[in-house]
């Protein structure tokens, strides 16, 4: 083996880059995160952690399972499409504990003028109301929010 | 202490199960989701909108957005014969407590809530040095805040304005179409609080959505067309003017 008489040193060398290479092997199987390249060039155990957030809007579903009276009320009216949350606001707290956790009865005066405040910019189909309406008396004294025509009656 | 073949023997199938366990990683939150059937989008009616901002004030409540900053917000355009080319654009904190009332004018007023448009090629995620933002196979842009760095170059490579980097916890933050409500079947804070279903949570893969039918028999625009993100958030009877 005349050819590699003096090479030695590159023999040397050679392993020299061998162990480097393993070493960043070595490095990079430690340091990558083992989910990573599941689906794509990121972490794929991120997205189950982002999915395992709280949750804090209980959905209209979760409601209606034990209010059914104010769901067949609300389902009669104008209202139909509104969902509890948009004026109850989040609850699932409530939901997970209903004993516990109580909500507290929103503020018509507050609620009602936030989507029927009159304004030239909304849709012009849209029920709206100028602020002298009724000189101020509270809403609820002729419609009932979950079906606010006047028919169905107030004060509820 | 004496380790004989035979431990050995015993030992090695239990190392493999707890090597197994520790690969497999975190289970995945919900167990009956796939991932592989859906594709999430959005579509906001604008003639439905009336600039309540219910949407901008749930979205703060389910994911504890910080003051300033917005996932979602409401802006209302003002269109006039003067000022077509660049018609007055207002969103006071971002819609959060509605909108100053309009008076009787000359021109047209709308509302336009904007959100992260989930795009399906993403500039967002193709600047991301790290891999910490991504398009999941679901089709939902999210951001792995364990792995940002928070170089923002995600932040100003969005078209549309969707993201912040978080003044707390210094990663790139933004909307995550409430990825951890709609994995459990329910819809995103945005669309629960939504009064007048101006804004509806879409699945394109799904087959029976309504979605569908409703991009077959309307006039149906994504913002910024032109630069090819191929935006998920559809707008009905989206105005011109809109930027």
């Amino acid at each position: 083996m005349s050819v590699f008489r003096d090479a030695g040193h590159l023999f040397r060398f050679a392993g020299l880059f061998v162990i480097a290479f393993l070493a960043f092997l070595l490095i990079r199987g430690y340091v990558v995160p083992k989910s990573f390249g599941q689906y794509g060039h990121y972490r794929g155990n991120a997205i189950g952690e982002i999915a395992a957030r709280p949750v804090h809007f209980a959905g209209h579903q979760a409601c209606e399972t034990c209010h059914g009276d104010e769901a067949a009320a609300k389902q009669a009216g104008k209202h139909a499409h509104v969902n509890c949350e948009a004026c109850h606001g989040p609850l699932a707290k409530h939901a997970d504990d209903p004993s516990s956790v109580t909500p507290v009865k929103p503020d018509t005066a507050v609620l009602c003028i936030r989507c029927h405040a009159a304004s030239a910019a909304k849709p012009k189909g849209f029920p709206q109301i100028a602020a002298d309406h009724m000189s101020g008396i509270p809403c609820q004294t002729c419609h009932q929010p979950h079906n606010p025509a006047i028919s169905a009656g107030g004060a509820k | 202490m004496n380790i004989s073949r035979r431990h050995i023997l015993v030992l090695l199938p239990a190392a493999a199960v707890a090597w197994k366990s520790i690969l497999a990683g975190t289970p995945e939150a919900s167990p009956n989701y796939a991932m592989s059937e859906h594709w999430w989008g959005m579509l906001i009616d604008i003639p439905k909108c009336i600039g309540c901002g219910n949407c901008v004030r749930a979205c703060r409540a389910e994911n504890d957005v910080p003051d300033g900053f917005f996932r979602t917000w409401v802006e209302r355009y003002h269109v006039t014969d003067e000022n077509m080319s660049s018609p007055e654009v207002i969103s006071p904190n971002g819609g959060k407590e509605g909108f100053p009332e309009a008076k009787e004018d000359a021109g047209k007023y709308f509302f336009v809530p904007k959100l992260c448009n989930h795009c399906a090629d993403s500039p967002c995620t193709q600047v991301c040095p790290v891999g910490a933002t991504f398009v999941s196979p679901d089709g939902v842009v999210l951001v792995d805040q364990k792995y940002c760095l928070g170089c923002a170059y995600c932040v100003q490579a969005c078209p549309y304005g969707c993201r912040y980097i978080h003044p707390e916890k210094k990663v790139a933050d933004k909307c995550t179409l409430c990825y951890h409500r709609i994995t459990k079947g329910l819809t995103t804070a945005c669309c629960e609080a939504c009064p007048t279903g101006a804004r509806q949570l879409a699945d394109l893969k799904n087959p029976s959505d309504p979605i569908h039918e409703f991009l077959k028999t309307h006039s149906v625009q994504v913002l910024k067309p032109q630069m090819a993100t191929g935006a998920k958030v559809y707008y009905n009877s989206l105005d011109g003017s809109v930027r």
